[in-house]
C-alpha cells in the first residue's frame, strides 16, 4: 500500500468508497447483461432512453452501497442489542410482546402487501366471492391485510418461542407444510393463488435484517443455543403462516 | 395488453414512503428502549447514522429501479409475450414450446434480480458471519438465485399450460421434506429462511409484471386467476436450491476426505 494513503486520509477514504461502489456494482451486472442481451439480440431494438437508464442504474448502485453500509452500522447492531437486553431483563412477556409487535407493525403497512390485497379484492369480486362494490372490496382487502399482519406477528412470536425452548425448526415447518396442504383442500379456488403468494410479499427489505438480527442475537445470548442452528428460521415462519391464515380467511368468508 | 407503467418516481415521494415504512419499526424500538428497558441505546450516534444510511440507500435504490429497470423489464416482458414476437397468427393457439424466449427471460431475470436483492445480501452477510465463513456469501446467494430462476421457468410454464398451482407447490413441499431428512442440521433453518428472503424489493414487482403480462397474452388465461403464484414458487424453490447446495458441499467434503 503506498504511503500517501496514510498521509492523506481523504485519499484512503475515497479508495474505501471506491471498493464498496465496485462491490455494489457487481451485484447489478447480471441485470444489465440480461437487459442488454434481450434488447439487442432477441428483441433487436435499441435501448430506449439510454441516459435515463444509466442514471437509474447509478442510483441503484449508490443505494445498494449505502444500504449495506447502514446494515452493519445500524440495523444489525440495534436488533442484536434489543434481543440481548430483552433476554437480560428476563421477562418472557415483554420479549413475546416485542416479537409479535415487530412482525405485525412491519407487515400491516407493507406496500407490496397492500398492492396484493387490493388485487385479491378485485379477484374475489370477479369470482362473486364478495359483492362487487367498492365498500365490500375495501373491507375484504383490509381483512386480508389484517390476517396477514396477525399471522406474521404470531410467526415471529412462535419463532422466538422456538429459539427459547430449542424446538427443532423442521418439525414446525413440516407441520406448517401439512397444514397448508390440508387448508388447500378446504379453501375456495379463488383464494389459493393469493394465499400462496402472500407468504412471499410479507418479508420486506427492512424487516429481514431486523428479524434476522433478533433471532441471531437471541440464540447467541441464550446458553445452549447455537446462532447458526437456532438463530435463523424466523423468516421461514413469517412466510409460511400467512399462507395458512389467508386460506382460513377465505374459507371462513366462503 | 398494457402493463401499467409507474409515473417517474421522485426523490421526495420515494423518501416519504420509505420513512413511512420505517416509522412503525422506529416507534417500536424507541418504546421498548425507553419505556420497557429504560436504557439508553448503546453507541447511539453510530446506530442513528446507520439507520439514516439504510433509509437513504433504500430510497436511492427504489428510485433507480423505478426510473430505469422496472419500466424496461415490464416493456420487455410484454414484448416477449406478444403474438407478433412469438410468430403466430391471431386466433391460432400457441403451444407451450412457442414460448421458448419467455422461459429463458424468466430464468435469467429471476437469477439477476435475486443477486441484486438487498434482503438476500443482508441474510448472506449474517450467515457467513455466524458460520465463521463456512457458508460463503457468494455460494448462498448463487444458490438462492438459481432457485428463483428455476421457480420462474416453472411459473411461466404453468401459466402457459394452465396447470393448477397447488400441484407444483405440493410437489415442492414433498421435495423439501425429503431433502430435510438428509440435510445437515446446521443448514436447515437458513435454507428455510432463504425462500422468504429471495422475494423482496427487486424480485416481486418484476415477477408480478411477468405473471400478469403473460396471463394476459396467453389465450384462455385470465390475469385475475392465473397471474398469481409466481411469488409462491419463487419463495419455495430457493429452499430446495440451498438444501441441494449444502448437500453438494458436504459431498465434496467427504469426497476430499476419502481421497
Amino acid at each position: 500500500m503506498p504511503s500517501w494513503s496514510y498521509t492523506y486520509p481523504i485519499a484512503k477514504m475515497l479508495r474505501g468508497i471506491g471498493r464498496k461502489f465496485l462491490r455494489a456494482f457487481r451485484d447489478l451486472v447480471p441485470i444489465i447483461v440480461v437487459i442488454a442481451f434481450f434488447q439487442t439480440v432477441v428483441l433487436r431494438q435499441p435501448l430506449p432512453q439510454v441516459g435515463e437508464v444509466l442514471f437509474g442504474s447509478l442510483l441503484v448502485v449508490v443505494g445498494l452501497m449505502l444500504f449495506v453500509e447502514g446494515l452493519d452500522m445500524g440495523l444489525f447492531p440495534i436488533g442484536e442489542a434489543l434481543a440481548e437486553a430483552l433476554t437480560r431483563k428476563g421477562s418472557l412477556f415483554w420479549l413475546l410482546v416485542f416479537s409479535f409487535a415487530l412482525g405485525f407493525a412491519t407487515t400491516i403497512a407493507e406496500p407490496a402487501l397492500i398492492a396484493v390485497a387490493d388485487e385479491a379484492a378485485d379477484v374475489a369480486a370477479t369470482g362473486a366471492l364478495i359483492p362487487d362494490n367498492a365498500g365490500a372490496r375495501a373491507d375484504y382487502a383490509m381483512g386480508l391485510r389484517l390476517s396477514v399482519a396477525l399471522s406474521v406477528g404470531l410467526a415471529v412470536l412462535l419463532g422466538v418461542l422456538r429459539i427459547l425452548k430449542g424446538w427443532p425448526v423442521y418439525v414446525l415447518i413440516i407441520g406448517g407444510y401439512l397444514a397448508v396442504m390440508v387448508m388447500t383442500l378446504f379453501a375456495p379456488d379463488e383464494i389459493i393463488g393469493i394465499a400462496y403468494d402472500s407468504g412471499g410479499v410479507t418479508t420486506s427489505t427492512i424487516t429481514v435484517p431486523l428479524v434476522t438480527a433478533l433471532g441471531v442475537g437471541l440464540a447467541s445470548t441464550i446458553r445452549g443455543r447455537s446462532p447458526l442452528l437456532d438463530g435463523f428460521g424466523l423468516i421461514a415462519f413469517a412466510s409460511l403462516l400467512p399462507m395458512i391464515f389467508v386460506m382460513a380467511y377465505g374459507a371462513l368468508l366462503h | 395488453m398494457n402493463v401499467p407503467l409507474p409515473e417517474t418516481a421522485g426523490f421526495l415521494s420515494t423518501l416519504r414512503s420509505t420513512i413511512l415504512d420505517v416509522l412503525p419499526i422506529l416507534g417500536l424500538i424507541l418504546f421498548f428502549q425507553f419505556v420497557i428497558l429504560r436504557k439508553p441505546i448503546p453507541q447511539p450516534r453510530r446506530i442513528i447514522t446507520g439507520g439514516i444510511l439504510v433509509v437513504l440507500g433504500l430510497t436511492f435504490f427504489l428510485m433507480g429501479l423505478e426510473k430505469a429497470l422496472f419500466p424496461l423489464g415490464r416493456i420487455m416482458a410484454t414484448q416477449l409475450c406478444s403474438a407478433e414476437f412469438i410468430g403466430i397468427a391471431p386466433g391460432e393457439t400457441p403451444l407451450w414450446h412457442d414460448y421458448g424466449w419467455i422461459y429463458l427471460f424468466a430464468a435469467l431475470t429471476g437469477f439477476a434480480t435475486a443477486i441484486a436483492e438487498p434482503a438476500l445480501i443482508a441474510v448472506a452477510m449474517k450467515a457467513s458471519e455466524v458460520s465463521a465463513g463456512t457458508i460463503p456469501q457468494r455460494g448462498l446467494r448463487l444458490a438462492v438465485a438459481t432457485g428463483v430462476a428455476v421457480a420462474l421457468v416453472l411459473g411461466t410454464y404453468r401459466i402457459v399450460t394452465g396447470t393448477p398451482l397447488h400441484w407444483y407447490i405440493l410437489a415442492g413441499y414433498a421435495i423439501v421434506i425429503l431433502q430435510t431428512l438428509f440435510a445437515s442440521k446446521s443448514i436447515i433453518a437458513l435454507a428455510y429462511d432463504s425462500g422468504g428472503v429471495a422475494t423482496s424489493t427487486v424480485t416481486v414487482p418484476i415477477v408480478v409484471a411477468l405473471g400478469l403480462g403473460l396471463s394476459q397474452a396467453v389465450p384462455g388465461r385470465s390475469p385475475a386467476l392465473d397471474g398469481f403464484g409466481m411469488i409462491a414458487l419463487a419463495c419455495l424453490f430457493p429452499i430446495i436450491a440451498v438444501l441441494a447446495y449444502a448437500q453438494y458441499r458436504q459431498w465434496l467434503l467427504t469426497f476430499a476426505k476419502s481421497r
